[in-house]
């Protein structure tokens, strides 16, 4: 049966650009399979377009403020439309990375040891005293990340102290927040959830080791593995730990784990995404396509359990 | 099971290998958003235009035209519209006729013609640094070497050139060109005074070099004033490139260049490889446009409107830009470029620039060596006086509060 489904993509975060990647791929998937697409940006016509079209369902193909944060979520539900991912609690706690990463340390979730710093420490607490204890605490090399946001922007791979400072400040300029989390060492992989069953799990091997923006979205950069080359308890451990994280978060429909398997074969959780890129180069399509799911079923999937949610 | 994102990997040309995608241009997808006061782009003020006119023009060209106007040309470009480009080019200072020009889709491809026309994968290639990021494209997908003379407020530092030829020299490197921008550089916005212009020439001279004279800005001194072309001083030792993008509108892409004899042949030769001719449309339209509406007019309206532009600017980083921000003060042309102080990086900032709703285009894409991180292009064609003000008070606000953390991430080591 052909729907109206509506595409949202684009918005002012600074992760535009991925998501009208995002955005194109999905609307011309469900086109091809025979529904109605409305492509719409966020901006101040939204609301009156969204009233005006009477989409059977909103597909959110959004990544970043906005759109992953629960302000167009939360829209969506005063104005009774269904929409794709988590619901607006889900997807303020999922967000803040430093609360999202105590639910799933809570919730059994191995978690990289971390501190979170605000400005608002360095401005009027003097927290730079505190950075050489930090890095000798958690240990060189550490990753520097903005405490919101995706995409890999603004994050740093710290191995000398003297870096620590220019890195924080590049964290700032994506957000009030920055997370300095020990680094872990060991094989990089991401583990997606379609509604509540793990997807295979991908194994990243990006061109000089750092899985970076540029990595993420030039196509044939990276490597990928699927299933990741690992022995079957330590891939049934990194499903475990995204299906446990997927439920400790509230996520809904899709989502995905990232994580490095250390040597012991621990699986540390590095974050999750409840919006995750579909892109060309995107992990969720590729997991999809691993178990038989092709990326115009798998938006279609998606489609139909935003609908069945509300039935 | 490996899996290929792209399947085409190993039959990929090795100029594109390098290529990739890139976090600041993903940020500049957001910079188009009306919200945002935008310095990125160098976007011509196309609005002050005659639409009317040029209505007109289009009208009569497809009415008495319209066959020629619709069918292929010749490579060289239209006899007509070179005969007029020649008056532009006089009016830019620089002596030519019409059967030494090849016009090209806007200045652009100008630059990538002679590029291929001289590059081979490694040569070398010297350039002002920075430099236009256009231009750096262009050298970049021929895989030329760009070794950089730096610049102050006089453009090139001439002076420097002379060691950096003999380093090349001993390294048993020679230069295919000195690819240089005279008037009211993009980005640094100065103009090479003529001592240095006769100097380089000299250089030129003497060592036996090649000059690429790239010349988008030259009608836009704000005084109407001219300098010297390179190419009147050495015209053999010149290939000249301008633009009708600034003095009549981007969208026509209508570009030339000016050589000599056997590398106008050349020229001619790759692109009609590349993408056989010009269109005949916007260049009889062009010509036209030349020929028949008081252009020169039109030319002293752009400067006055971006004479306007640089003193809002101007004056609102005198009022809204903290100590220890410098910045050129142009007299012509498009661009500010900025210095921000020790710890302040441009690239790093222009997130938190674009959530203060203001863009600019950071200072390491007109590097090909990684310099340019403390600096910033600011851009003042396109904003109204207004939301220049506006914009910068916002970019104003953002370094003042960036100083502040600054001092606070670093605590008693301050950056260097």
């Amino acid at each position: 049966m052909g729907l109206h489904v509506a595409v949202l993509s684009g918005g002012i975060s600074l992760e535009r650009e991925v998501s009208l990647r995002s955005g194109s791929r999905v609307a011309d998937a469900l086109s091809d399979r025979g529904h109605e697409v409305s492509r719409l940006d966020l901006d101040a016509q939204l609301v009156g377009r969204l009233a005006e079209l009477e989409p059977d369902v909103v597909f959110l193909a959004l990544h970043g403020s906005a759109g992953e944060d629960g302000t167009v979520q939360s829209m969506l539900e005063v104005l009774e439309v269904p929409y794709t991912g988590p619901d607006v609690l889900a997807s303020s706690l999922a967000w803040n990375k430093p609360i999202a990463q105590g639910l799933y340390a809570r919730a059994g979730c191995t978690v990289p040891p971390g501190v979170r710093l605000s400005q608002q420490a360095f401005r009027e607490l003097g927290a730079a005293a505190t950075l050489h204890r930090v890095a000798e605490e958690l240990g060189l090399p550490l990753v520097v990340k903005p405490a919101t946001g995706g995409s890999s922007l603004g994050i740093t791979f710290v191995s000398d102290v003297t870096e620590l400072a220019p890195a924080v400040l590049g964290a700032f300029s994506y957000a009030d927040t920055v997370l300095l989390e020990q680094a872990v060492d060991g094989t990089e992989v991401a583990v997606s959830v379609l509604d509540g069953k793990p997807l295979p799990a991908v194994e990243i091997e990006p061109p000089d080791g750092v899985y970076d923006f540029a990595a993420r979205y030039t196509p044939g950069s990276t490597s990928f593995h699927v299933p990741a080359r690992l022995p079957d308890d330590v891939l049934e451990a990194c499903a475990r730990t995204a299906t446990t994280a997927y439920e400790a978060i509230g996520a809904r429909h899709i989502s995905r784990a990232d994580m490095v398997v250390d040597a012991a074969g621990v699986p540390w959780l590095l974050e999750l995404d409840t919006c995750p890129g579909l892109t060309d180069t995107s992990l969720l399509p590729l997991a999809a396509a691993a178990a038989g799911i092709d990326f115009g079923a798998l938006c279609e999937r998606i489609v139909e359990l935003a609908l069945a949610g509300r039935a | 099971m490996r899996l290929d994102t792209d399947p085409y990997l190993g039959r990929y040309a090795d100029r594109v290998r390098g290529m990739s995608a890139s976090e600041i241009r993903a940020l500049f997808a957001v910079v188009s958003r009306p919200e945002i006061v935008s310095f990125a782009g160098g976007q011509p003020a196309v609005e002050a235009l005659d639409m009317g006119v040029i209505e007109d023009i289009a009208a009569r060209v497809i009415r008495d035209q319209g066959a020629t106007a619709l069918q292929y040309g010749g490579g060289q470009g239209h006899a007509g519209l070179r005969e007029q480009l020649v008056e532009v080019m006089r009016a830019e200072g620089v002596p030519g006729h019409a059967d030494d020009l090849v016009v090209t889709v806007g200045g652009q491809q100008a630059l990538e013609l002679v590029t291929k026309c001289f590059v081979n994968p490694g040569d070398v290639v010297v350039a002002e640094g920075p430099t236009y990021v256009g231009g750096l494209g262009a050298l970049s997908s021929h895989q030329a070497d760009v070794r950089h003379v730096p610049m102050d407020e006089h453009g090139m530092q001439v002076d420097l050139l002379p060691d950096l030829l003999d380093r090349l020299d001993a390294e048993g490197r020679t230069v295919k060109f000195v690819y240089t921008i005279p008037n009211f550089q993009n980005p640094a916005g100065v103009s090479m005074s003529l001592e240095r212009r006769r100097a380089l020439v000299e250089i030129a001279e003497q060592r036996d070099l090649l000059i690429l004279e790239d010349n988008p800005y030259g009608l836009l001194d704000f005084e109407g004033r001219t300098l010297p072309s390179l190419a009147e001083l050495a015209p053999e030792r010149v290939i000249y490139v301008s633009t009708m993008s600034k003095t009549f509108a981007p969208g026509a892409r209508i570009g030339w260049v000016a050589a000599p004899r056997p590398v106008r042949d050349k020229i001619t030769l790759l692109r009609e490889a590349g993408d056989l001719c010009q269109s005949n449309l916007t260049q009889l339209v062009v010509e036209r446009w030349l020929a028949e509406t008081p252009w020169r007019d039109q030319v002293k309206r752009f400067r006055e409107i971006y004479r306007e532009r640089a003193s809002a600017l101007l004056g609102a980083l005198d009022e809204h830009a903290p100590d220890g921000v410098t910045w050129n003060v142009p007299v012509g042309g498009f661009y500010v470029w900025v210095e921000l102080p020790p710890g302040l990086h441009s690239g790093d900032l222009l997130a938190k620039a674009i959530n203060h709703r203001v863009a600019y285009v950071p200072g390491r894409g007109f590097y090909a060596d990684g310099g340019g991180s403390s600096h910033l292009r600011l851009c003042y064609s396109f904003p109204t006086p207004e939301r220049i003000v506006e914009g910068i008070q916002r970019f104003g606000e953002l370094l003042h509060e960036e100083l502040e953390l600054v001092r606070a991430v670093y605590g008693d080591t301050p950056p260097t």
